[in-house]
């Protein structure tokens, strides 16, 4: 018999029942909850008259839409009263049905694909589903973790089940030597302008090889959060001997005896050796330049030492006018050097790049620098947690004397529902992962990067390759 | 659920690659904590200038495609985020039917979830669909989920795929949840069966 992946192994780990001709049914371990979409699955529990099944495996915080100002407490959550009415929702809906939520105020909030790893709720083997597509984060740890809709959510929170055909699979094998500079951001980048961002779509995505086994824990988080991009349904990472250190300890993590149990199990995860999938790709990341999308969708992405593509340079017709058309929005000139291209604004946030070895790296850049005249610049730590420990070792001093403003967690920029947003034809330097038309302000322009891209743009007020400025120290 | 049995309605070009969520619905309508309300924000930093004023250029702004139900997209069609406003917002609008080559995944399930049917079809076939659509005026499109067919009323005929069981809840507009409680007795094996550690 054909040996198994690890994504084969927690799928049939979770299988309740299967029937000739409908999906399976899978059992959820974990459900991760936020203010967005869940009032209206609540809302449908409700009508129905249905209750919570399992309360205790489901998890509730407030990152969207928070606000990132100081939060006082006795204040309106939000000063835009929809915003805090969603929040009262979530607020009202835990209480009513007994969930734990991490709100505003509480230390332990910030962004759920954050906070569920940084409390070890998130382990090797779990199902973990949450209304928002980058649950795919999670996969770092080797759980099958995927977003899931509203309906969805309702589904979850009234079973723990959820029907779901099974995605085929594919192994991207990451291979080389990551040059000093460039960063898990950047391979994932690199990846997604290789496969395009829909060349995942249908799968589950195991990252293997030399690059991903050497990788810590936040690095896989980051290129995990971003499968989604590629189009895949969920990313994962097989356990090993960094995921167990890194739970070790960890609120909601097995402790003892149980821990020892669990990791005996957690071992038996790894893809054997004679298992195939359905899809092979390979990336080697041996000359792998730290990456900038020009574009308005992360596949049209190049190297910092490059420029700024011209469209008629592509082949398919609809490519060629999707580049166009970014272009106009971008307001970019074919040619141009992307170290020409000036920047208004910084983000060093979101799920994707926003823990503390993110902050630290982006610290080492700053350090003793000044942010570029005309830059407004902001470091969104990814919860109130990781703030505490930067604060502890002194990052935020080093932010805020280079001029950077140092904020409350949340997911602030990276999509703008709250007030952090771009004004019209402002150009940004983000370290999130989604660069669509307005997705962090109407008419703002957005460039992805790592963090210590992001953190040079913002020494230099435009794109510099990070490598050659000699402050990062492996 | 509503039913999805045979629809005939306009069909609307919408000649893009990679439209995602955060078009359909942008982020500042989603803070509503309901499922109604969404289908004027629809599309709407395409539809709208900075002063919300109709753009009189976009496609879904011309007279001729007023009351379009059958929306004909390119691929990879609700990329991005899972937010299930974008297709609360197409069904509110009057979309019943997204013909496109490829649907993120997320989007797809949301889609059948609230009776909106996401039809794949080849590239060429959405070509050709796309191209009558904006060279004819008053082009409609039959879509027939119980042939499993899109047809127009010039003899294009395209048999399309939909898993059997997925189509049968669309047919008849099963609620999922009571599907899946018809298995109470197995999930509680279940749980019995997987205390956690
Ligand atoms: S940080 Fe951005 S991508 Fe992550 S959950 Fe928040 S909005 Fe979504």
């Amino acid at each position: 018999m054909a040996g198994k992946t690890l994504f084969d192994k927690v799928w049939e780990a979770h299988v309740v029942v299967e029937e000739p001709g409908k999906p399976p049914l899978l059992y959820i371990d974990l459900h991760l909850l936020h203010e967005v979409t869940s009032p209206q699955a609540f809302e449908g529990l409700r009508l129905a008259g249905r209750r919570v099944r399992r309360p205790d495996l489901t998890f509730a915080t407030m990152d969207h839409n928070v606000p990132t100002t100081p939060r006082i407490p006795g204040q309106p959550l939000s000063p835009d009263p929809i915003a805090a009415q969603q929040m009262e929702t979530l607020i009202r809906n835990c209480r009513e049905f007994g969930i734990t939520l991490f709100d505003l105020y509480s230390p332990d909030q910030g962004i759920v694909h954050i906070i569920g790893p940084q409390l070890g709720l998130t382990q090797p083997g779990k199902t973990i589903v949450c209304g928002d597509s980058h649950t795919s984060t999670h996969g770092a740890f080797g759980a099958l973790a995927f977003g899931i809709g509203t309906s969805e959510v309702e589904h979850v929170l009234a079973t723990q089940t959820l029907p779901q055909w099974k995605p085929k699979s594919m192994e991207i094998w990451i291979e080389g030597e990551l040059g000093l500079g460039v960063t898990a951001k950047d391979v994932i980048l690199g990846l997604i302008g290789q496969i395009g961002t829909d060349g995942a779509t249908g799968y589950v995505v195991e990252y293997r090889g030399p690059v991903v086994e050497r990788m810590t824990m936040e690095e896989r988080m980051t290129i995990c959060n971003m499968a989604i991009e590629a189009g895949a349904r969920a990313g994962m990472v097989a356990p090993d001997a960094t995921t167990f250190a890194y739970l070790e300890g960890r609120r909601y993590a097995p402790k003892g005896a149980a821990f020892e149990r669990a990791v005996a199990y957690w071992e038996t995860l790894p893809t054997d050796p004679d298992a195939t999938f359905d899809h092979r790709v390979v990336f080697d990341v041996s000359r792998l330049a730290p990456q900038v999308t020009w574009g308005t969708s992360p596949g049209m992405v190049t190297d910092v030492t490059g420029r700024v593509p011209d469209p008629s340079e592509f082949a398919d017709p609809e490519t060629r006018r999707a580049a166009e058309r970014a272009l106009e929005y971008m307001g970019l000139e074919p040619g141009t050097p992307i170290q020409e291209i000036k920047i208004d604004r910084v983000f060093i946030g979101s799920c994707t790049n926003a823990r503390l070895e993110d902050l630290r790296a982006a610290a080492q850049v700053v350090r003793g620098k000044k942010v570029a005249p005309g830059v407004r610049a902001m470091v969104v730590p990814g919860s109130q947690w990781i703030k505490y420990q930067a604060e502890q070792e002194g990052l935020d001093q080093i932010f805020k004397e280079a001029g950077f403003e140092w904020r409350e967690a949340g997911c602030s920029m990276c999509l703008g529902m709250n007030q952090d947003i771009l004004q019209p034809g402002e150009r940004c330097a983000s370290t999130s992962n989604r660069n669509f038309e307005g997705r962090q302000g109407r008419g703002g322009r957005t460039h992805l990067v790592s963090p210590v891209m992001a953190a040079a743009a913002a020494i230099y007020g435009h794109f510099v390759d990070v490598r050659e400025l000699g402050v990062l120290t492996a | 659920m509503e039913p999805f049995r045979v629809h005939r309605g306009l069909a609307v070009p919408l000649d893009r690659i990679n439209v995602d969520t955060d078009q359909i619905v942008p982020k500042q309508f989603l803070k509503r904590v309901e499922r109604t309300g969404f289908g004027q924000f629809l599309f709407y930093d395409w539809r709208y200038d900075e002063q919300g004023q109709p753009r009189p250029d976009f496609v879904l702004n011309l007279p001729r495609y007023q009351g379009a139900t059958i929306l004909i997209t390119g691929a990879n069609f609700g990329c991005g985020s899972s937010r299930e406003h974008a297709p609360w917002a197409l069904k509110e609008y009057g979309f019943r039917a997204i013909l496109a080559p490829s649907f993120a995944d997320i989007f797809y399930n949301n889609c059948l979830n609230n009776g909106l049917l996401p039809v794949r079809l080849e590239a060429e076939v959405v070509g050709e669909l796309m191209r009558r659509a904006t060279e004819e005026e008053g082009y409609y499109v039959t879509v027939d989920l119980e042939a499993c067919q899109v047809r127009d009323d010039h003899g294009l005929v395209q048999p399309f795929e939909l898993d059997a069981f997925r189509r049968r809840m669309l047919l008849e507009g099963l609620d999922p949840i009571d599907i899946t409680l018809e298995h109470e007795a197995a999930i509680r094996a279940y749980e019995a069966a997987h205390p956690g550690w």
